[in-house]
């Protein structure tokens, strides 16, 4: 009988038991170790490709920024995958890429048209997000739909990297966990150009405002209010127009008999080249008022824009986030990659897309998995530099990227097209830094599954 | 007079309607446009469209003001979502109710003319409605940046049955997820109903009076029949379809913005409406999923993909099919659609539905000869 009988010892017991008991412990470990990579949204999982989105404006107001930001993304893609000449990533320090995709796997992309409208671009990127599986969105221009698509992000757990979007809200009060922007913003243009404007056109100045009707132009009117008020001007009247209105004739008469002798176009992209062109037509730059010349300033500018308002934009002061003609190696290979390519250099729509693309990039690389919340911790506060705009810190309190700002001037007598813009300055960038607390926001949770 | 079909012919008719909305997620799977987003915009679409077709398409009154009362509905269901709780079934109805209400208004102060005057004044009415939306109303409508849920908003109701957290909230049927195919089933439900009930007034003697006011409202007054009343309800009862496809576009993604109101948005609907054939029953919905089909899916190539679809090509005439076809979608959509529409109105004035017609005609002859008159008398009436 002993025979056949097992005696449960003490020390068998215990044996079974902590083995029991070490294997319970750590079962939920290797259970919770697979889930966690199978929890998140669209997961590249054993896939030999990984899919990223790029949703810009094909059509209406900023449509040929839209453009440049697509090329720019299809350059970023082939530097991720090795082809090419690597372009930034060559630069780019400190940095993970290595000309291999992302994590070993090959980048495809699929694109979409936001249509200069949060509606349509919240369904573009739903496309993307649920039929094509993105692993990340990006794309810009207009501040409201990249509001929209930020908040959508968050909601459906997919990180959205900003293109171009100048708005203080983009990472002020509407600021998103899984939104991120390498783009300065409005409070940082009115910073970096006031002392300049102080300085050229003087202190006893009344400026009239022409903004754009949505969250842009009203936060980039108040910024540039403040600032000039702040040197002594003073503001005769703000002038809202609606996006995309083509004639803006009847907001050009009013300005003659008002006064001033400054006017702030707060536009962007079609909008400001007609603003611009009507304003220059009505003689404004010819007037004297007020026993001075007047002026124009317009706050954004870029060279897409300076190419359609094409002579007009001579001695118009503004600031621009990056311009092609920076000397830095990053800028000057960014240039010579996109030149090769397309043969016309890149415009600052397009230099802070093919950033976004590669800090993404490069975030996946250090944190080493695409579970959304690792490469958001490994983006904030991510310090770095060789990217066009010298040091660089991608602040983690509110996702918003510190770097040089610089204030420009339409080129009198350009040498070429595409140089309409010198650089007046570059403002250092502890010039153009606030407190994180400065406008009122709530990132929101990592977690969102 | 319409040839009148049993109501046996009807219920079999809706149950293969609600057999072909509710297979969509298999069908469309081969067009690339089998994901929540894009089917919820089908039916929701298509609810707008069998909505105004009871105006348009019974009645003739060509309404250019209908995107406001999908506003109204949007606004309703998001501020019912931020004060009260994420559960879709008071947003929908409150939203429906609201643009009913806005109907009744704007249909007491259009109705008072017909043909385009009745167009312009709807058009006028509208358009204040977007502008009020996107200025003046800001505090209601957070003007062009658009309504959104905040985890700070107050819902009273889920407040005091559910733990506060962090995220935004979901919108929830009783705890099934809305945003997802959650969605799609509980709108093509509202789709199925409605369109029965469209169905109903269709068969109905209100839907002949309507069919009479277009006609010839003049022998309809002088036999003594006051029109206005009849049109009033049939400008409401659209007026609350757009409304619950408004609520229905905010319980699948709770976002109102200011220019689902604008002129372009009521344009729309009637594209959709003449491109499937107005007065008839599928033709809205066919013109619906038909737009909204280029808009999302045919916007989204790029020459990546036309490469891969004429690889079939030797490399030459590859690159001259990319390039041609090219200027045709991605940003060249909204000209595909334009010359699609074109075609459609000179070809076929009656719809896509006339297109079908005529093909069953051709292929069934015998059948076509004693079918043929009803169907004119279906287009004239």
């Amino acid at each position: 009988m002993s025979l056949f009988k097992k005696e449960i010892s003490r020390r068998s017991a215990l044996k079974g038991a902590s083995a029991f008991a070490g294997s319970a412990i750590a079962a939920p470990l290797v259970f919770s170790k697979g889930a966690w990579a199978q929890e998140f949204l669209n997961d590249p999982g054993d896939s030999p490709t990984v899919t990223l989105g790029f949703n810009v404006p094909q059509t209406g107001a900023y449509a040929d920024e839209g453009a440049d930001e697509l090329r720019a993304y299809e350059l970023a893609v082939k530097h991720i995958n090795g082809e090419g000449d690597g372009g930034m990533i060559n630069t780019m320090t400190p940095t993970s890429l290595g000309g291999n995709g992302l994590l070993g796997k090959r980048v495809e992309y699929v694109t979409g048209d936001t249509q200069t409208s949060a509606d349509e671009a919240r369904s573009s990127a739903r496309r993307m997000i649920e039929r094509d599986g993105v692993i990340m969105f990006s794309g810009g221009s207009s501040s409201s739909v990249a509001i929209a698509q930020q908040s959508l992000a968050q909601d459906m757990g997919v990180i959205f990297m900003n293109g171009l979007t100048h708005s203080n809200d983009t990472t002020g009060k509407d600021r998103r966990r899984y939104g991120f922007r390498h783009f300065f913003n409005a409070y940082m243009s009115g910073l970096a150009l006031g002392p300049v404007l102080a300085d050229q056109i003087g202190t006893e100045r009344r400026a009239y405002h022409l903004t754009a009707d949505y969250t842009w132009g009203w936060t980039q009117e108040e910024s540039i209010v403040n600032t000039t008020e702040g040197l002594g001007w003073e503001t005769v009247e703000t002038v809202r127009t609606p996006l995309g209105a083509g004639d803006f004739s009847q907001y050009i008469t009013p300005v003659l008999n008002s006064g001033a002798d400054v006017l702030v176009l707060n536009h962007y992209g079609r909008d400001m080249v007609n603003s611009l062109t009507q304003a220059v037509q009505f003689g404004l730059r010819d007037r004297e008022a007020n026993g001075q010349n007047f002026e124009v300033v317009v706050p954004l500018y870029s060279r897409l824009m300076a190419q359609g308002a094409g002579e007009n934009i001579a001695g118009i002061l503004g600031t621009t986030n990056w311009h092609w003609t920076l000397s830095d190696p990053g800028s000057q290979a960014f240039v010579a990659s996109f030149g090769q390519e397309y043969g016309f250099p890149p415009s600052q729509a397009a230099h802070t897309c093919y950033c976004q693309a590669l800090l993404y990039a490069n975030a996946v690389e250090m944190a080493g998995t695409f579970y959304p919340p690792e490469v958001i911790r490994a983006l904030e506060d991510f310090e770095f530099d060789g990217m066009g705009n010298g040091p660089t810190l991608y602040r983690g309190g509110d996702h918003q990227c510190f770097k040089d700002v610089l204030v420009v001037q339409g080129n009198p007598d350009p040498t070429s097209q595409f140089d309409l813009l010198q650089v007046v300055q570059e403002v250092p960038r502890e010039q153009v830094t606030y407190p994180v607390d400065f406008f009122e926001g709530e990132l929101g949770p990592y977690e969102v599954s | 007079m319409m040839i009148t079909r049993s109501p046996r012919h009807d219920m079999m008719m809706i149950g293969v309607f609600a057999l072909v909305v509710l297979t969509m997620p298999i069908w469309l799977a081969p067009f690339g446009a089998a994901y929540p987003d894009l089917l919820q915009k089908f039916v929701i679409f298509g609810i707008m469209a069998v909505g105004y077709n009871i105006l348009f398409g019974l009645t003739g009154y060509l309404s250019f003001g209908h995107a406001a009362f999908l506003g109204v509905g949007s606004y309703s269901a998001v501020w019912m979502f931020k004060l009260f709780t994420m559960n879709v079934i008071p947003a929908v109805i409150i939203g429906t109710l609201m643009a009913g209400v806005f109907a009744v208004v704007i249909g007491y102060v259009c109705l008072r003319r017909s043909g385009i005057y009745f167009s312009i004044l709807t058009l006028a009415l509208a358009q204040m409605c977007y502008n009020l939306a996107y200025s003046v109303l800001t505090p209601i409508t957070n003007g062009e940046t658009g309504l959104q849920i905040r985890p700070t908003d107050p819902r009273i109701i889920d407040a005091m049955f559910l733990e506060p957290t962090e995220r935004v909230p979901t919108t929830t049927l009783f705890g099934i997820d809305m945003t997802g195919y959650g969605g799609f089933y509980f709108c093509a439900v509202a789709l199925i109903i409605t369109f029965f009930i469209s169905v109903r007034i269709f068969r109905s003697p209100f839907g002949l009076k309507l069919r009479a006011i277009k006609s010839n409202q003049n022998r309809l007054n002088y036999t003594g029949i006051n029109t206005r009343p009849y049109l009033l309800i049939a400008f409401v009862i659209s007026g609350m379809y757009a409304g619950l496809a408004g609520s229905l576009l905010a319980v699948t993604d709770p976002l109102a913005g200011a220019e689902r109101m604008q002129w372009t948005a009521s344009g729309e609907i009637v594209l959709m409406t003449i491109l499937g054939g107005a007065g008839t029953l599928f033709g809205p919905i066919l013109g619906a999923w038909i737009i909204k089909y280029f808009e999302n899916i045919f916007s989204a190539f790029n020459d990546g993909r036309l490469h891969e679809i004429f690889s079939f090509l030797p490399d030459t005439l590859e690159s001259i099919a990319v390039g041609i076809s090219a200027q045709f979608v991605g940003e060249g959509w909204h000209l595909t659609l334009g010359l699609m529409f074109m075609l459609i109105v000179i070809f076929l004035p009656g719809g896509l539905i006339e297109g079908f017609n005529r093909i069953v005609a051709r292929l069934r002859p015998g059948q076509a000869r004693r079918r043929a008159p009803a169907v004119e008398e279906k287009e004239a009436s």
